[in-house]
């Protein structure tokens, strides 16, 4: 009976809070139905809402997801080095990169399933029930690791914060194993990913054996990105705790990895221009534009530059220091990923298409309006589970508390 | 080439897609809701792939589509699920020194296998070269409009399915939508294709289209003639390509673009008969194949006639 009540109260706990906290939830409700007006529409008249078509037949949503994929993985490599270095607040950064990896997880399906023209059909991609083509496709497989990691993700940090909640010690011999699985899948939802775009040989901007590798490196830059600003905020808002220490061998951590990134991207881009092949022309879309369309050129140096730039912050140990650098290294970081795997990974891959011709895309307000509606639910998710989490490790939240208020009858 | 007359009336569907959202809102709501489902609807939400449909489930689902578009299109359909031929695997070949770039063959294609009109879609689509360049994915044009063809300098290059044996869309596919049928023709299931567009990505081709919109097909300009893994008419959000007109080329006959050229630049046949006029294209003359580096295994053939 336990359980009914704990469900009961966080559900309380979710529901209160300062008034900040509803206008929060009141803004996220409002892009919810501004994103579920979009779908509805784009339900009625099928993905020509989209400004997608026929010669980039991927792109806002997918990028999204792609990006998202980073994130939920980064969050669960985060635990590595927290135990490798042994950081105090670990079980803190651990729990909450995995609540962050459930709710990057939960927009990843989303997105696919807005980008997918018959959504009532998915249960086709269900092993039994459908016809799951593995082991030759890669959607099947990412498909596969995306919801292994989903359940793994939300077995845990259930486990956890309701062992917490009865003031039980949870039980090493089952967590361990678990969270250490969960380090292999983390990657693996990555590499799949990366393998997705990798495999298509006709695309010789994705068909590169760094693509995987460098999947990785970018995300673990961005997921830690996006964990490092949430701390401060709930540091700032609410009763969590994380020490200095543990924000800055992240951002250092961060460094090192924006390093490996930077390097397999000058590696690319030496092999593209010294060979001076026809695959070129897809990088030259990126940063020079073809003729007259120039549209993502500015995007491709920002995010060059901005990357940089980060890298820079976080490797000097000075400005990693400085909260003020910190921050902005972050959001530096969070913003040069977000648009390398969001419009430098895919609209370049696409342009020129198969059969040398340019079509111009930009996302549609359709697309747009949606993709904020998955933002906004994963945000909800987000902020639900954290409160709830919050409550039960800074504040007391438990069985016992409970108790006191409100004697259990005999 | 004008593209398709502008002032056709075309059959908008509405009352059909309507009626589909609305069984598909009772179908996803719940499991106990779907026992107030209409047997039709339910039929057709868990339709099973065409691979693992038995022969009468095949029958029951080809009736049922012809008195579908039949009703809504307001002519009688035919929806066959004719078998390959034994013996027989087919193969194409496009002969590069006759084509003069009119594109009578997309708009044939078009009207005989009910690609959608707005938005247009087109299983071929003629690229124009330049002489000077060879063959040149990266400089090509589809998009050339001169008053006449051929324009001065410029060849052209009719691109569609190639019928891979080694095809990339097939693999990609997640759900097993698509697949090489025995005479080697590489088909779509539009009752089982999820539009995710993995095939579109794999495709080094281009030939793979999507149905972005609802489909808008002119009713008193369709072919009624139809094939399941073919022709009949789509629905949104699914994947459509090139058959080598599947309904036409299973009962012998050759596919519309090869009998629509007007400089006989296509030949069709059956790769397995020796005395076929494709093989003796291949024996007596030099064949090329798109993108060989990509190992696609195409059966279908450009060479130079003259």
């Amino acid at each position: 009976m336990n359980f009914i009540r704990f469900i009961k109260e966080s559900f309380k706990i979710v529901m209160q809070g300062s008034k900040r906290y509803y206008v929060w939830l009141a803004f996220l409700l409002i892009l919810i139905i501004w994103g579920i007006t979009g779908y509805i529409a784009q339900l009625k008249q099928g993905l020509l809402v989209t400004n997608m078509r026929d010669p980039i037949s991927w792109a806002f949503y997918i990028g999204n997801f792609t990006f998202l994929v980073g994130v939920a993985a980064a969050a669960i490599m985060l635990v590595i080095p927290a135990y490798i270095y042994n950081w105090k607040p670990i079980k803190e950064v651990v729990i909450f990169g995995e609540l962050l990896a459930i709710s990057a997880v939960i927009m990843c399906i989303l997105f696919v399933i807005v980008d997918v023209g018959n959504p009532l059909r998915l249960w086709h991609m269900l092993p039994a029930l459908g016809r799951l083509n593995l082991p030759s496709s890669l959607l099947a497989w990412d498909s596969v690791v995306l919801s292994l990691y989903f359940i793994l993700n939300l077995g845990v940090v259930s486990y956890l914060l309701y062992k917490h909640f009865n003031k039980k010690e949870y039980s090493k011999k089952l967590l361990t194993p678990l969270m250490l699985f969960s380090i292999p899948v983390a990657i693996g939802i990555h590499t799949v990913t990366a393998f997705l775009y990798n495999g298509f040989a006709g695309r010789p901007y994705w068909n590169s054996a760094l693509l995987a590798p460098k999947f990785l490196a970018s995300a673990f830059c961005s997921g830690p990105a996006v964990l490092l600003i949430l701390f401060q905020i709930l540091k700032k808002t609410t009763t969590f705790e994380i020490k200095d220490e543990a924000i800055w061998k992240i951002a250092e951590l961060m460094a090192y990895a924006m390093f490996i990134n930077l390097f397999f991207f000058g590696s690319e881009v030496f092999k593209e221009i010294y060979s001076d092949t026809e695959h070129l022309t897809h990088l030259k879309y990126l940063f020079q534009g073809i003729g007259e369309n120039r549209d993502i050129v500015a995007y491709g140096w920002l995010s060059l530059i901005f990357s940089v730039v980060a890298f820079l912050l976080f490797l000097i140990p000075k400005t990693r220091k400085n909260v003020i650098t910190l921050n902005i290294g972050a959001i530096l970081i969070w913003f040069g990923v977000y648009v390398e795997k969001g419009i430098a990974l895919l609209i370049p891959g696409f342009t020129p298409d198969v059969l040398g011709q340019i079509y111009v895309y930009r996302p549609s307000l359709a697309e747009i309006k949606i993709s904020m509606g998955i933002f906004a639910i994963g945000f909800l998710i987000f902020t639900f589970m954290t409160k709830i989490a919050i409550a039960i490790f800074f504040e007391d939240f438990n069985i016992g508390t409970l108790s006191r208020k409100k004697p259990a009858k005999a | 080439m004008s593209t398709s007359n502008k002032r056709t009336v075309y059959s908008t569907g509405k009352v059909n897609r309507r009626n589909f959202l609305k069984a598909a809102a009772v179908t996803s709501s719940s499991a106990a809701l779907s026992a107030c489902m209409s047997k039709e609807t339910r039929e057709k939400f868990f339709q099973k792939d065409f691979r693992s449909l038995s022969k009468e489930e095949i029958a029951g689902i080809l009736s049922r589509l012809e008195a579908e578009y039949s009703r809504k299109y307001g002519k009688e359909f035919t929806v066959s699920a004719k078998e390959p031929i034994p013996e027989t695997m087919f193969g194409f070949a496009l002969d590069i020194s006759r084509c003069i770039g009119c594109r009578r063959c997309v708009y044939g294609c078009v009207n005989e296998n009910n690609q959608s009109r707005e938005p247009q879609i087109h299983w071929i689509r003629v690229l124009e070269m330049e002489k000077e360049k060879g063959i040149d994915f990266m400089h090509a044009d589809m998009h050339y409009d001169h008053e006449e063809v051929p324009h001065e300098g410029h060849f052209y290059l009719p691109v569609a399915c190639q019928q891979c044996k080694n095809p990339p869309c097939v693999k990609s596919c997640p759900v097993g939508a698509t697949w090489i049928e025995p005479d080697g023709i590489v088909v779509v299931d539009y009752d089982w294709c999820i539009g995710c567009r993995c095939c579109m990505a794999a495709c080094p081709y281009g030939a793979r289209h999507y149905n972005w919109g609802a489909v808008q097909l002119p009713a008193e300009n369709l072919n009624p003639h139809t094939h399941y893994l073919g022709n009949r008419p789509r629905i949104k959000g699914v994947v459509e390509k090139c058959t080598f007109c599947i309904q036409r080329v299973r009962e012998g006959r050759y596919p519309e673009c090869v009998e629509i050229c007007p400089v006989g630049a296509r030949k069709f046949g059956n790769l397995l008969d020796k005395d076929s006029e494709i093989r003796y294209i291949l024996e007596n003359k030099r064949v090329l194949i798109l993108k060989e580096e990509l190992n696609t295994q195409p059966n279908f053939f450009y060479f130079y006639g003259t």
